[in-house]
C-alpha cells in the first residue's frame, strides 16, 4: 500500500515535470517563424518511417550504426516492459501479465533481456569510443564541458538502468526457484528468462531470502528510478532525439537539396520592377527581416532541428570547411542555435512571458568568420541520421549580413558589383560573352 | 575541325527557326580561358549529333547563383526575373547547361519566379543521346586509361544525379575508379557557396588540396569533373601536387569530344 502511493506520487510528479518541460521546449520551438509543412502526408511517413524508425542513415556508418541499433532497439522493446512495470507500482500486483501471456510473456521478458545485453555491449563501446579511442568526431573542440559531460552521463545512465533490470529479474529467478517471488507461480520451477535464468544464480544465489527480496526491490526501484529520472533529464540534454527524431524526420525538406529557399518578401519588392500587376505575397503591415539575425527569424522547423541534435558531429566529420582545420562545425551551429535558444526562453520565463531585448543575437554564438566558410555543399544535410539542416541556419544568417547590414567580405561585394553591372561575377564586359563563338 | 556556326536565340528568331534545345553557356563557360574549352567541346557535340541548338549570346546573364549563396538575395533575384524574361521572350522549352550551378539554379529556383524549363546538365544530355543511339562513343585515345569521376555538389547531392557522367564516362573503354568519399559522399571542391570569389578562412588546407590530394592517391590517368569551377580547382590542386604532367583534368564533355575527335 505504501509503497503503491510512493509509486504513484512518483511517477505522477515524474510526467508533471516532464510535462512542464515539454511544453517549454514547445513554445521555444514556436517561437520560430511559420512554415507550412502540412502537406504531402505519405512522403513525409514514409521518410520518417525509413530514416527515424529504420534507422537509414545511420547505416553509412555500419560500426556505429549496429552498436546504437542495440541501444534503439533495447529502448523501444522496453517501452513494453514498462507498461507492467506501472501496473504493478500502482496496483501493488507482481509480474501482473505474467499468468495470462503464458509464453509469451517469457518470451517477450527473454527478448528484452537479449537487448539489454546488447546495449550493455553497445554503452561500453560507445563510452570507450568517446573516452579511450577517442574517435575526433567525439572529442572535438566545441564538445569540452558540458556536452562531454552530457553525453558520458546518459551512457552511464544507460549503463546503470541495464544492471538495475538484470538485478531485478535475477534476484526474482532465485526467488521463484525456491517458491519464493511475489509472483503468482504457475506449477514450474522457473521464470525462464533468457539471460536472469542463469545470470541470477550465478550473482544472486548465495543470497538469504531477506537478502534475495531486497536486491529484488533495489533493482525493481532503481530501475523505474532511472526511467524517470531519465525522462526528466531529457529535456536538458542533448539527448531529445529518441523522440524528436521523429517529427524532425516527418517535416524533412522533400525537395532537392540544392533548391534553396525563396525569399518573398524580396521577391515582393523585386517582382513589381518587371510585373507593374504583381500582386505582393507578404503582409506589407508585417515587415519581416531579411535573413536571420536571432532564433526568432528562424523558422520553427530550424528550432526543432536544433532540440533535435544529438550532437554525433557526422555533419562536422563531412564538412569540407571542417576538415580542412577551419572553424566552421555544422555541429556548432546547432548547438549554438539551441543555447541561444534556451537562453531566449529563459529571458522570456524570467519577464512573465514575453521576450525581453538582452542585446545579444544568434550573431553572439554563431561568428562571421565560420558563416562565411561554409561550402554550400549540402555533406552536412546528407549525412545527419535525422535530417536536419544545418545549411538552411547558414544560409539565412549570410543573408542577413548582406541584405541587413551589408557586411560581405570586400571581394564578396565586389563579386556582387560585377554580377550587378556585367551579368557576370567576373570583370568580363557583356560583350565579350559570345566571343568564344568566334573561335570555333 | 570543321567550322561551327553558333547562332543565337536573336539571329534563330530572324531566321523564322525553333531550335530544339537553348545552350545555357554560363558565365564560367563564356569568359574563363580553360572553361571555354569546355564549352566548345559541348559545341562539338550538339553539331556532331545534328541537333539544332542556339544559345543567348549577349542576352545570357549570370544566373545569379553566386550572389544567392553569398546571401544576395535581392541580386539573385533581379538576375533571375532578368533571364526568366528573356527566356520566355524567346519561347524556351529545353536548356542544357555547362554547369551544374546554372543547371541547379535553373531548375530549382527558377520556377517560383516564373520560369520553367525542362533543364539538364550536359552529362545527362551526352547520356541521353548515347542511348538514342544518336552518339556514339568509343574510347579513341582513352582506351584503358584510369579515370576517377569527381562529383560536382550540386549536380551530385544537390539533385541527385550521380550515374549520367559516370555511364557516359565508363563508354570510353576506361578504368572507372571511384574515391572513397564519392557520390552522395562527395567531398565539395572548395568553389561552391562563392567560395571561387573569395580567400578561404583560416585553416591548415586548401579544400581543394585536400580533394585533389583524394583524387591523386588513386593515380588516376584523368580526374573527370562536371563543372568548370571543379575543373578550376582540381586543376590548381593537382598542380599544387605537381602532378600536371602525369594526371590531366577534362571535363566529361571534353572526354567525348576528344574521344570522338570533335
Amino acid at each position: 500500500m505504501i509503497s503503491s502511493i510512493i509509486f504513484c506520487i512518483l511517477f505522477l510528479s515524474g510526467s508533471l515535470f516532464f510535462a512542464i518541460n515539454v511544453k517549454k521546449i514547445r513554445r521555444n520551438i514556436l517561437l520560430g517563424r511559420d512554415v507550412d509543412l502540412s502537406g504531402n502526408k505519405d512522403s513525409r511517413l514514409k521518410t520518417m518511417m525509413l530514416v527515424a524508425f529504420g534507422q537509414q542513415k545511420m547505416f553509412s556508418k555500419p560500426i556505429p550504426a549496429i552498436l546504437h541499433l542495440f541501444l534503439y532497439a533495447a529502448f523501444i522493446i522496453t517501452q513494453i516492459e514498462l507498461i507492467e512495470i506501472i501496473v504493478d507500482g500502482v496496483s501493488g500486483s507482481h509480474r501482473v501479465f505474467r499468468p495470462s501471456l503464458g509464453g509469451f510473456y517469457t518470451f517477450m521478458v527473454s527478448f528484452i533481456e537479449i537487448l539489454s545485453v546488447l546495449a550493455f555491449i553497445g554503452t561500453i563501446a560507445f563510452l570507450s569510443r568517446r573516452n579511450l579511442i577517442k574517435i575526433p568526431r567525439l572529442t572535438q573542440n566545441e564538445l569540452n564541458g558540458w556536452p562531454k559531460l552530457d553525453a558520458n552521463l546518459i551512457l552511464l545512465a544507460e549503463l546503470t538502468l541495464i544492471c538495475f533490470i538484470f538485478m531485478m529479474n535475477g534476484a526474482d529467478e532465485v526467488l521463484y526457484s525456491k517458491r519464493l517471488s511475489h509472483a503468482q507461480n504457475l506449477n514450474d520451477d522457473s521464470l525462464n528468462l533468457s539471460i536472469s535464468k542463469h545470470l541470477g544464480p550465478l550473482i544472486f544465489g548465495g543470497l538469504s531470502e531477506q537478502g534475495l527480496h531486497t536486491a529484488e526491490r533495489i533493482g525493481w526501484w532503481g530501475h523505474i528510478a532511472m526511467v524517470f529520472g531519465f525522462l526528466n533529464y531529457l529535456p536538458f540534454s542533448k539527448h531529445l532525439h529518441i523522440v524528436l527524431g521523429f517529427p524532425n524526420t516527418y517535416f524533412s525538406n522533400l525537395q532537392k537539396k540544392g533548391k534553396f529557399a525563396t525569399l518573398e518578401s524580396v521577391t515582393d519588392v523585386v517582382a513589381p520592377n518587371f510585373d507593374p500587376a504583381y500582386v505582393p505575397k507578404t503582409d506589407p503591415n508585417n515587415p519581416q527581416r531579411f535573413g536571420v539575425k536571432d532564433v526568432q527569424d528562424l523558422t520553427w522547423k530550424n528550432l526543432l532541428d536544433a532540440y533535435t541534435c544529438t550532437e554525433c558531429g557526422r555533419c562536422t566529420s563531412a564538412c569540407p570547411q571542417n576538415i580542412t582545420g577551419k572553424k566552421l562545425s555544422p555541429r556548432k551551429i546547432m548547438m549554438d542555435t539551441r543555447d541561444r535558444l534556451e537562453e531566449v526562453g529563459k529571458n522570456i520565463d524570467a519577464n512573465k512571458g514575453t521576450f525581453v531585448d538582452d542585446g545579444k543575437s544568434l550573431f553572439d554564438y554563431i561568428t562571421k568568420e565560420e558563416i562565411w566558410a561554409c561550402n554550400t555543399c549540402n555533406a552536412c544535410v546528407q549525412e545527419c541520421p535525422v535530417n536536419i539542416d544545418p545549411l538552411a541556419i547558414i544560409m539565412d544568417m549570410r543573408r542577413f549580413l548582406v541584405m541587413e547590414e551589408s557586411k560581405a567580405p570586400n571581394e564578396l561585394n565586389l563579386m556582387f558589383n560585377n554580377t550587378e553591372n556585367n551579368g557576370a561575377p567576373w570583370q568580363f564586359s557583356p560583350s565579350d560573352r559570345a566571343n568564344w563563338t568566334k573561335e570555333i | 575541325m570543321s567550322e561551327i556556326k553558333v547562332n543565337t536565340m536573336a539571329e534563330m528568331l530572324a531566321a523564322g527557326e525553333t531550335p530544339e534545345i537553348l545552350f545555357w553557356v554560363g558565365c564560367s563557360g563564356s569568359f574563363d580561358d580553360r572553361a571555354k574549352k569546355i564549352t566548345k567541346a559541348i559545341v562539338r557535340i550538339l553539331d556532331h549529333v545534328k541537333i539544332k541548338f542556339a544559345i543567348l549570346g549577349m542576352e545570357e546573364s549570370c544566373t545569379g547563383d553566386p550572389a544567392k549563396r553569398a546571401g544576395n538575395e535581392f541580386l539573385f533575384q533581379m538576375q533571375a526575373m532578368q533571364n526568366i524574361n528573356v527566356l520566355n521572350g524567346y519561347g524556351v522549352k529545353k536548356i542544357v547547361t555547362g554547369c551544374p550551378h546554372c543547371f541547379n539554379t535553373i531548375k530549382n529556383e527558377y520556377p517560383s519566379l516564373g520560369g520553367n524549363y525542362e533543364i539538364v546538365h550536359h552529362t545527362q544530355l551526352v547520356q541521353e543521346l548515347i542511348d538514342q543511339g544518336k552518339l556514339t562513343v568509343q574510347g579513341g585515345v582513352f582506351k584503358g586509361k584510369k579515370i576517377v569521376f569527381h562529383d560536382p555538389c550540386y549536380l551530385g547531392r544537390g539533385n541527385d544525379i550521380y550515374e549520367a557522367p559516370r555511364e557516359v564516362i565508363k563508354k570510353l573503354d576506361v578504368e572507372l575508379a571511384e574515391m572513397k568519399r564519392s557520390r552522395a559522399k562527395g567531398l565539395c571542391c572548395g568553389a561552391g557557396g562563392a567560395q571561387m570569389f573569395k580567400e578561404a578562412e583560416k585553416g591548415t588546407k586548401e579544400v581543394n588540396n585536400e580533394r585533389a590530394e583524394e583524387a591523386l592517391g588513386l593515380n588516376p590517368d584523368i580526374i573527370a569533373v562536371g563543372c568548370p569551377f571543379c575543373n578550376t580547382m582540381m586543376t590548381d590542386g593537382v598542380k599544387h601536387f605537381n602532378k600536371e604532367d602525369k594526371t590531366k583534368v577534362l571535363d566529361v564533355a571534353e572526354l567525348i569530344a576528344s574521344a570522338n575527335d570533335l
